[in-house]
């Protein structure tokens, strides 16, 4: 599961973005954006907050529309009845006493856009029992959402996700709320997903770290720019030097990548650089 | 033993009873319905609103001489459209959009009322309006009352999943290609129906008793939303008919003849159920409080 050689060059990409560009008022949030990802395999696409990770999402998901470029999804074979993309949002909105168990939740992800009231059927319930199996999610299952921890959520809208069989999974910072061990176990579930069920799993997050085990592709955006490969291609000096168009400094310490501003020979103040309340972090 | 099944027999056989305990079980149906989808999707004040909105209806009804329903009714869906316009996106936005709406509904039915009082001379107009008077609807009222809640629970039957939907996250239900606009429509629409079945039952103010008491009361005792559902209706029902009981018998005890407003008899059942709910559940929950290390760590914003 290290940074693998499975490449995502071929017929088996799922999703593949191609010279993508969005102008949201005025301001150019994407330029020139491209990266694919294949089946089975795990991309993430990480910066700071306001590089356009979530503009990117949306764009992907088709709730934002693209200025040029484009983005093909199995080759355009979606319908209605069998989605092709799963989602699952960073924030789940319901209030905390509602009366919606995990497992109804997860069944939602099979009709959950259609009209009257759901029958239930052994083999819907089949399904159902299945997906908490897949994300680990027995111990809670019958307990209300609302009131799941953060970590717990995120099995559940996984499998929500998961329950329609999509070919590509898409996350909005899966890890941004959770402590270590929950983030641990979260990509690691994430990892044995992708190659078992051989789907494609994208996601955004603001910190790398946590991922740089699980990932096949990272796509690095900063300023709206992306550069992607794998994490010994995109994670050096030169290529994000480049990307940042500013010299930064890609340090290991203690396990850990931190990419830091480099020495700037003629500026106080260079124009993208890694954000402060997050020191040197990205 | 005699005596008191003669008693039912009368109170059972009595017209303006019956007619009562048709229109407030409909009533108590649909209300409980929406209820709870209202406490799921954290819109019960939209439903508070509505109470104040359709006194200026049901008032401007009495003063051009229809039945205060249609005034309920058209001022409410009228208002859910306005609700829908002003509201752009978010909770708070929408609930911005319904304090306005409310202020100035308030406002005209204070001026109705008054001219109600003044042209008519019927000072029972305010406390009917306001309080309900489910003893005096009649029985020609019925039909509409039958049609306005098969509206109702069948927008609440076809919205069913793509509400539940949506309260878990918009995007997410965006993204399955739920038409998340028409689906909000659609369910403040049945909420105005339903606070306008309600403020006939027992009254403008107190229309939302029915609609967010039984779903409260439940949300204690169950996790499914289909149980949920029914145990709402059943307990609306319940606190209607108790209700009207309590009312009818309480004329032959009270010293005044008319005995005790039926309005206050229901309410008072409603409350009872959500006090012995949420005392009972307390003292069960104690014991095992799930997941005490997770539960603290930070919800997902």
């Amino acid at each position: 599961m290290s940074t693998s050689e499975r490449t995502s060059s071929g017929g088996s990409d799922v999703l593949v973005v191609e010279d993508l560009s969005v102008v949201l008022g005025g301001r150019t949030v994407l330029d020139g954006v491209g990266f694919s990802a294949a089946a089975g395999s795990f991309t993430g696409l990480i910066g700071s907050n306001g590089t356009g990770k979530t503009t990117l999402l949306k764009t992907i998901l088709g709730i934002v529309q693209p200025t040029s470029g484009r983005v093909l999804i199995d080759g355009g074979a979606g319908s209605r009845q069998r989605p092709l993309v799963g989602y699952v949002p960073q924030k789940i909105e319901l209030e905390p006493d509602a009366p919606l168990r995990a497992r109804d939740l997860i069944g939602l992800g099979l009709d959950g856009n259609r009209l009257g009231i759901p029958w239930p059927s052994a083999n819907r319930r089949r399904l159902i029992d299945a997906m908490i199996d897949a994300v680990n999610a027995n111990g809670f299952a019958d307990r209300r959402v609302g009131l799941l921890s953060g970590g717990e959520q995120q099995r559940v809208m996984i499998a929500h996700a998961l329950i329609s069989r999509p070919r590509l999974l898409l996350l909005d910072e899966p890890l941004a709320n959770l402590d270590i061990t929950n983030s641990h176990e979260v990509v690691k579930l994430l990892s044995h997903i992708a190659t078992d069920q051989n789907i494609a799993i994208v996601l955004t997050a603001h910190d790398m770290n946590p991922l740089l085990q699980a990932m096949d592709r990272i796509v690095y955006l900063a300023g709206g720019r992306a550069a992607s490969g794998t994490t010994a291609e995109v994670v050096r000096s030169e290529t994000l030097s480049d990307l940042y168009g500013h010299p930064v400094e890609v340090v290991h310490a203690g396990g850990r990548v931190l990419v830091v501003a480099g020495e700037c020979a003629d500026d106080e103040n260079p124009p993208t650089s890694p954000p402060r309340d997050e020191p040197g972090v990205v | 033993m005699d005596g008191s099944t003669q008693a039912l027999t009368g109170f059972l056989s009595n017209q303006p009873v019956q007619t009562a305990l048709a229109v407030s079980a409909i009533t108590a149906l649909v209300s409980a319905a929406v209820g709870v989808f209202a406490v799921i999707r954290g819109q019960s004040f939209a439903g508070h609103a509505f109470s104040g909105i359709g006194a200026a209806g049901g008032s401007g009804a009495v003063l051009v001489g229809v039945q205060p329903l249609v005034g309920f009714v058209t001022i409410n869906v009228a208002a859910a459209g306005a609700m829908e316009m002003i509201g752009l996106r978010g909770a708070r936005g929408r609930n911005l959009a319904t304090g306005i709406v409310l202020g100035v509904a308030l406002g005209l039915s204070a001026l109705f009322l008054a001219l109600d009082t003044a042209y008519t001379s019927r000072s029972g107009t305010t406390v009917s309006i306001l309080f309900g008077s489910l003893f005096t609807v009649q029985p020609s009222l019925l039909p509409t009352v039958a049609v306005i809640g098969v509206i109702v629970a069948g927008l609440i039957a076809a919205l069913y999943r793509p509400l539940l939907l949506t309260s878990v996250s918009r995007d997410l239900a965006a993204v399955r290609g739920v038409p998340i606009r028409l689906v909000g429509i659609g369910y403040v629409v049945a909420l105005a129906l339903a606070v306008s079945l309600s403020a006939v039952t027992i009254g403008a103010i107190l229309s939302t008793a029915l609609l967010v008491g039984p779903a409260a009361t439940v949300l204690h005792v169950t996790r499914r939303t289909s149980t949920a559902l029914a145990l709402a209706a059943v307990l609306g029902v319940a606190a209607c008919w108790i209700g009207i009981l309590v009312s009818y018998a309480s004329a032959s005890w009270s010293t005044d003849a008319r005995g005790w407003p039926v309005s206050f008899c229901i309410v008072a059942v409603v409350f009872i159920f959500y006090l012995s709910t949420s005392y009972g559940s307390r003292l069960g929950r104690r014991p095992r409080s799930p997941h005490p290390a997770h539960d603290v760590s930070p919800r997902p914003d």
